[in-house]
């Protein structure tokens, strides 16, 4: 666990940024061939709505979109030794957390992809605002469960 | 012909956002939390990874601006709205005390989920929930509006 937390300080800034510069790539691919904006919770949350609600419409290229960032892991494979993996929340927190984010994102309209990527580029105020929530949010929250609760 | 491109683009799309996701480790909530960690072993590669994708996207917003269109033929549907209510601010918070919870967001989960992974799976179907609940919500408020 150290080890790998050492190699990954010193790898990580160059692979971070690639990585990084890679989702910028495809949100402007996103962007400039379809004219849409590459919020996942949004485009997910439609897909949810959509059938909810009986409405097909736009339901093909967010089912594509979608597609694609779920095969993504398992066409990487193919290539490259996907990197570890640690996901220390129980169960149970996991479920709580998948229902906060799950309403959240789409009560505010988005996530770390919608708000935190493409409304910082385009300076959004409400974008930044939302970014400056959820991120100030989490902090507090890692804090109080690793650091007052424990 | 068209249609299929447009399924096409965004497919590559999704596929690229997810190898973007990997290759900078934000797939992997140890790192995530790691960043929200301010008070631990901070780990900063967070912020990087919204520099690069911010700088990069930045160019595309400049280009769209000027265009009516994309370049296939669509129109270009960006969010107009400045205004910072309590929706936005409240659906945000919901958002971040989940993400500090489990060190997941919506892109992240779905691309483990597509390894198999158990927990994201499960992740992702309550994230799903939490969506469908916010939708019977307001399909709720809309029609008690309404009557």
């Amino acid at each position: 666990m150290n080890i790998a937390q050492t190699i990954a300080e010193i790898d990580i800034p160059w692979l971070a940024l690639t990585g990084g510069m890679l989702i910028g790539l495809a949100t402007a691919l996103f962007l400039l061939a379809n004219g849409r904006i590459a919020g996942i919770s949004g485009i997910v949350g439609g897909i949810v709505g959509g059938l909810m609600h009986l409405s097909w419409r736009d339901l093909d290229w967010r089912l594509a979109f979608v597609l694609g960032l779920v095969v993504s892991a398992l066409v990487w494979q193919q290539f490259f030794n996907l990197p570890a993996v640690q996901i220390q929340a129980s169960d149970m927190m996991l479920v709580i957390a998948g229902v906060l984010v799950g309403f959240g994102t789409r009560l505010g309209s988005g996530c770390t992809s919608g708000h935190g990527v493409c409304g910082i580029a385009r300076l959004s105020p409400r974008s930044i605002a939302a970014t400056v929530m959820f991120m100030s949010t989490g902090f507090a929250v890692v804090y109080l469960l690793r650091h007052v609760i424990v | 012909m068209r249609k299929s491109i447009v399924l096409f683009t965004a497919l590559i799309s999704g596929l690229v956002f997810g190898f973007g996701l990997i290759l900078s480790g934000m797939v992997n909530p140890a790192i995530v939390l790691a960043f929200l960690d301010v008070a631990g072993q901070w780990n900063p590669s967070l912020l990087w990874v919204m520099g690069g994708a911010v700088a990069v996207s930045a160019v595309a917003f400049f280009i769209a601006r000027r265009r009516s269109v994309s370049f296939l033929g669509l129109p270009v549907n960006v969010p107009t709205s400045s205004v910072i209510d309590r929706r936005l601010l409240a659906g945000s918070f919901l958002f971040g005390a989940g993400w500090g919870t489990a060190g997941f967001c919506p892109g992240p989960a779905l691309v483990m989920a597509g390894t198999g992974s158990e927990k994201a799976i499960l992740f992702v179907i309550a994230m799903l929930a939490g969506m469908l609940l916010f939708e019977i919500a307001g399909h709720a408020r809309k029609s008690s509006a309404a009557s």
